[in-house]
């Protein structure tokens, strides 16, 4: 196939624990490193390997959303990509329009593939992928932990709760990994300096003429309820016997 | 006034529990009637199992040779159309759900609210966010039918004794043959009940160290007749198979009694437990952070203390 797209959202690095605003009204992303949804990583990954074995000419990734998605492109290219799309918005999108973004950029750049993450680990929507699949009319393999393309079709195991699904897809097909896909490679400083040089091309939503709109609005942030810590057990025998005073043993 | 229709998860034979799981949700809205669909290829005993079920107006069922294995691109159309009938769409958050109702939601050209654990009002739900370490409250315009994913732990089973009634019905869209169903293999259970429905669960955790000594979680297990999870790290350590794993990424469920041996209590899997009744963690490591959600903690070598937990139970 000519080309993979891959998808690379900007979000709060998974290191971060996150904190709840005060009023309610979101978490406290000020001063919140960045990073590359770990599951999209993931999906890069994948592409490039693709890419590596001669099934691909070309990895391209695109970011959507403000300036600042760039640093995240940079990454993808700095990883391997050969190029860099950047749909400008400084609204928040939901995925819906994100999937609709996506198919007007895959009817210009044909990819054989549209990979990313199952989820972002900010929202945990686990939405996009599915929605790009249905509007672009074709197949969709969800929760992907291994991808085997054989020219016009592929075989993908789908990680889903009774086990491993294996399903056969046409290409072009959209792809969503899941965490055992791959491990991705770390960036190296040269490559970092090399991913500067790397074309980043930019377009925003009326050139793509998509017009987005608030679908579900969010009206409260709230911290969730925690559980009390409990109690220590000197033994196995404290153990049963309280499990019995409770009931469960 | 509007209607709720719930997609069924099943395996051809047996209705699945998170089935009955929404249709709790469901009973949390206001004044809408609650309808099944049951997609297969001859969906004669799934939908009796959902006809009984405590809530059910009707019961649709739709036989084709298509609706053999649930694969999202060829349900999606087929649910869309059905839809046209109907104000909310629910199925679960499973990975069935979660595969399936986007590419409905996106068909219908609305959006999806994921992992309901809150039904607030008819168009105003809560769910979590950022790995549940927050929890949001959303609301979908009126104007839009109301697709959602319902977070199955949040809710128990709906009961059984109703009768609704079964109408069976064709539904003629254009089905796509792109997508083809291959095979599964699942872990044979050995006979133990299901990770997702059972009321004790035993997780073991990369302290663990080998896929032999694995085995020890599975004979405490049979001893209480509970289910077997893991953590991500046995999972991936291969201790395991993957559909063991609890977790934001795995399995969310709520037993009755949670017992983790050797899983320091990474906030991913943590997640996946939350809504347990009891949660019990043995670790070496006092300072792990599993001991801030158990219950009842107990802090030891987990290959002294699992036999002694056999000889005591």
């Amino acid at each position: 196939m000519d080309r993979i797209l891959v998808c690379l959202k900007r979000a709060v690095d998974y290191n971060v624990r996150i904190r709840v605003m005060s009023d309610g009204s979101g978490v406290i992303t000020d001063g919140v490193k960045m990073s590359v949804n770990p599951f999209d990583e993931i999906a890069l990954e994948e592409a490039l390997r693709i890419r590596e074995k001669g099934e691909t000419e070309e990895v391209v990734v695109v970011g959507i959303g403000a300036d600042d998605c760039q640093q995240q492109l940079r990454t993808g290219l700095a990883m391997g990509a050969d190029r860099a799309i950047h749909v400008r918005t400084e609204d928040a999108l939901e995925p819906l329009d994100i999937a609709r973004i996506l198919v007007q950029v895959a009817e210009t750049e044909k990819p054989g593939l549209i990979m990313l993450g199952k989820q972002a680990i900010d929202g945990d929507n686990n939405q996009t992928g599915q929605m790009l699949a249905a509007l672009w009319g074709r197949p969709q393999a969800t929760f992907v932990s291994k991808l085997t393309l054989f020219g016009t079709t592929a075989t993908a195991v789908r990680e889903v709760d009774a086990g491993l699904e294996t399903i056969e897809i046409d290409l072009p097909a959209v792809i969503t990994s899941d965490l055992r896909l791959n491990e991705p490679r770390y960036v190296k400083m040269p490559d970092i300096m090399k991913a500067k040089r790397k074309p980043l091309s930019t377009t925003d939503l009326e050139k793509l003429g998509i017009t987005p709109e608030a679908r579900v609005s969010v009206l409260q942030t709230e911290p969730p309820q925690t559980r009390q810590k409990g109690k220590i057990v000197a033994d196995a025998a404290e153990l049963i016997a309280e499990l019995k005073q409770k009931g469960l043993a | 006034m509007g209607r709720i229709l719930i997609i069924a998860e099943h395996d051809g034979e047996q209705l699945n529990p998170s089935t009955a799981r929404c249709l709790s949700c469901a009973g949390e809205f206001s004044g809408l009637e609650c309808d099944i669909a049951v997609l297969a290829k001859d969906g004669q005993r799934v939908c009796e199992q959902a006809a009984a079920l405590d809530g059910v107006r009707q019961v649709i069922r739709v036989d084709n040779d298509a609706n053999e294995h649930a694969l999202a691109a060829v349900q999606a159309p087929q649910l869309a159309k059905l839809a046209e009938n109907y104000s909310h769409v629910l199925g679960p958050s499973t990975t069935f759900g979660k595969d399936l109702l986007p590419r409905v939601a996106a068909l219908l050209g609305v959006a999806q609210v994921s992992d309901i654990m809150s039904v607030l009002a008819n168009y105003r739900f809560q769910r979590p966010i950022f790995a549940g370490n927050a929890i949001v409250t959303v609301e979908v315009r009126e104007q839009d039918k109301v697709v959602g994913t319902v977070r199955t732990a949040s809710y128990a089973t709906a009961a059984g004794g109703g009768s609704g009634a079964i109408e069976t019905q064709a539904i003629d869209v254009e089905l796509p043959d792109h997508t083809r169903y291959v095979g599964t293999s699942g872990s044979d259970a050995g006979g133990r009940p299901d990770l997702q429905s059972a009321a004790v669960v035993i997780s073991g955790g990369r302290a663990l160290g080998s896929e032999e000594n694995f085995k020890l979680i599975y004979q405490l297990a049979d001893r209480l007749g509970a289910a077997v999870g893991a953590s991500r790290a046995a999972v991936d350590a291969g201790y395991i198979a993957n559909d063991h794993q609890v977790g934001q990424t795995g399995k969310i469920i709520a037993p009755d009694l949670y017992i983790a041996i050797g899983i320091s209590g990474a906030i991913q899997h943590v997640t996946g437990i939350k809504d347990a009744g009891t949660i019990v963690a043995i670790n070496k490591d006092a300072d792990a952070p599993i001991f801030e959600v158990a219950d009842i903690g107990l802090v030891g070598d987990l290959f002294t203390i699992i036999p002694e937990l056999e000889k005591l139970l």
